[in-house]
């Protein structure tokens, strides 16, 4: 069971921001998609979200044609965190993440929806905060409320649709760098735990490699390499693609590596 | 943690029950106030002994005022307020901004234009039965005029706030010029009754209007309040709600009609009266929360019960000349709207 896209392109107007993009995200993995600005990685989520057609290939849903699949089944599968989301509405932290559970049969609106909501709350580390209103917490705080949202959304599975997907855009990019390895981690518990798909677009080639099972490497709207992040992370791969040299330091504990950029040699100081 | 978490729930946090209970205590309070005030003062027991009881002290003029104007007028005066505070809070919600307002988006002047048109050139059109030829023509009116207003404040699929109360500028603009053109070729008894009708009163109000306007309002108003989740999920913004599996565009012209509905019918009756649908929400959202569950019903006897109260004012402010309440619900209202554009223009405008 997975979320399988195959041969995707996406142009608009002249832009031709994916091409012939294939990836598969299988379940109870976690996959990282990683590349310089504008190499088309959330546009890759938004196509893979139902939130932007794509203009050439195919994307399928556990098999199914991702258009076939109705919108309401759609929400109670797999749930999104775009890259910002400004509130400006003051709706508490709880009140945020109960909407998650709107596609549900609840509506959002039984204890049960609340319950969920609030240990979806505690696992993003804003339990805390669940009484205040979210315009008003950080940036940091915020993403991690709207993160719980997300959560809560496919917290558990519908008996309709045993299988549920999280695609996260940089869910980890106003966080300090403790809630980040937390929160990632807890992430990689979740899926493990309750067979979810998860896809997570990341910045910090160093964080993805920790805590991906596989890694896409995206530059210019194709995928230059698919793999384990050891064998798709190379010093050569990236200087291709970010136009700086790296190098890459086996992390000391765990998985991963600690990805070095250098700056160039007319520059160092 | 457990204790905190059976004693919260977003409801109670908010006060939301006390904020209700006021506000229908509010609402009683203007409708006896309705009642009992005007050119001729009646005594309030007296006034509602006369209407629950055949109370044989009760003189038939009294009976009259009370049953054929005052209570006619007061339910006018509920249904017209909570039909304008509701639809504000609907289209706030929609355009995810504090803003938006029926007029301000168009649907006011659009329904006026529509209106006007039934008013002047009512003989030369098809007569709809039950005087019905006035609604019908408000309601399409504003219904093309929000349309309008909303395709021209979409860019690239974002609705812009700015693009929004421009939009609404040009097409209030362009529906008053051709009210403008529609007296001056009005005879005289025409004019008066624009003239009389653009100013916002509750005068028209009577029993077979109200039972146009109770159906009407009461029903849009049902179905806004049926899509309060959906209107939640907006206001986390368009791509969030899609992913929760909103139909974005699907709810947009459902509440679009709706507002239509019931703004085109209030205003059809009433003629234009601003600002209750910009203000009362906006200020109840600070007390009961964003949630439309809840918002949508306390807009509703907000709206009540501060019509009631003006149009309670503007009967006997100049009595016995009648003030057009609308212009007291604009000198109330617009001073607010200059603080709130104060307050999010450092956000909205930089």
């Amino acid at each position: 069971m997975s979320l399988v896209a195959s041969r995707i392109g996406v142009t608009v107007g002249r832009a031709e921001l994916l091409r012939d993009l294939s990836l598969v995200a299988e379940c109870a993995r976690v996959l990282a998609v990683v590349g310089p600005s504008g190499a088309g990685k959330s546009t890759l989520l938004r196509v893979w979200a139902g939130e932007q057609a794509p203009s050439a290939g195919e994307l399928r849903f556990d098999g199914r044609p991702l258009a076939q699949v109705h919108p309401t089944s759609l929400a109670r599968m797999r749930a999104v965190l775009p890259q910002a989301s400004a509130l400006r509405f003051p709706l508490t932290a709880l009140e945020v993440a109960t909407l998650g559970r709107l596609p549900h049969p609840g509506r959002g609106e039984t204890r049960r929806d609340r319950d969920i909501a609030w240990a979806a709350l505690e696992l993003a580390e804003v339990a805390h905060l669940a009484e205040r209103l979210a315009p008003t917490l950080s940036g940091g705080e915020q993403q991690r409320v709207q993160l719980a949202r997300v959560l809560a959304q496919i917290w558990e599975p519908s008996p309709e649709h045993p299988r549920r997907y999280l695609l996260l855009d940089e869910p980890t990019a106003n966080l300090d760098p403790g809630h980040a390895v937390r929160i990632l981690a807890r992430l990689r518990q979740f899926v493990r735990a309750t067979d979810t798909a998860l896809v997570l677009v990341l910045h910090d080639l160093g964080a993805a490699s920790q805590c991906a099972d596989d890694l896409a490497l995206l530059h210019a709207g194709r995928c230059v390499a698919h793999g384990e992040p050891a064998d798709v992370l190379t010093p050569e791969r990236l200087e291709a693609c970010f136009g700086a040299r790296f190098d890459l330091v086996p992390a000391p504990a765990g998985r991963g590596f600690a990805v070095l950029p250098r700056p160039p040699d007319d520059l160092h100081a | 943690m457990t204790a905190a978490r059976a004693s919260l729930s977003a409801g109670t946090a908010r006060r939301v029950r006390p904020v209700l209970v006021g506000l229908a205590v509010l609402v009683v309070l203007g409708a006896l106030l309705q009642l009992a005030v005007g050119a001729a003062p009646l005594d309030l027991a007296h006034a509602v002994g006369c209407l629950v009881s055949p109370d044989p002290t009760c003189e038939p003029s009294e009976r009259y005022i009370l049953t054929a104007l005052r209570l006619p007028r007061t339910l006018g005066a509920m249904v017209v307020g909570a039909g304008l505070a509701v639809s504000g809070c609907a289209m706030q919600g929609l355009f995810r901004n504090p803003l938006a307002d029926p007029s301000l988006v168009g649907v006011s002047s659009g329904a006026a234009l529509g209106a006007g048109l039934a008013i002047v050139l009512g003989r030369a059109l098809p007569v709809l039965p039950g005087g019905l030829t006035q609604p019908v023509f408000a309601f399409f009116g504003g219904l093309v005029a929000t349309w309008i207003v909303h395709a021209l404040a979409r860019v690239r699929g974002q609705t812009s706030v700015v693009g929004l109360l421009l939009a609404g500028i040009a097409v209030s603009a362009l529906a008053s010029a051709a009210i403008g053109l529609l007296g001056y070729l009005a005879d005289d008894r025409q004019l008066r009754d624009l003239s009389l009708w653009l100013l916002g009163g509750l005068g028209g109000i009577t029993h077979s209007v109200g039972l146009i306007l109770v159906p009407l309002v009461g029903l849009s108003g049902v179905l806004l309040w049926r899509r309060a989740r959906e209107l939640d999920a907006l206001l986390l913004g368009e791509a969030e709600a899609f992913h929760l599996g909103v139909d974005v565009e699907r709810l947009r012209r459902r509440v679009i009609t709706e507002v239509a509905l019931a703004v085109g019918v209030c205003v059809a009756f009433t003629g234009i009266i601003g600002f209750v649908g910009l203000v009362v929400p906006h200020l109840l959202r600070g007390l009961v929360g964003p949630r439309h569950r809840v918002l949508i019903p306390a807009a509703a006897l907000g709206g009540a019960a501060l019509l009631l109260f003006a149009d309670a004012a503007a009967r006997t402010m100049l009595a016995p000349a009648e003030l057009p309440v609308g212009i007291l619900t604009s000198l109330l209202g617009a001073p607010v709207f200059l603080a709130l554009l104060a307050r999010v223009r450092a956000s909205e405008f930089a």
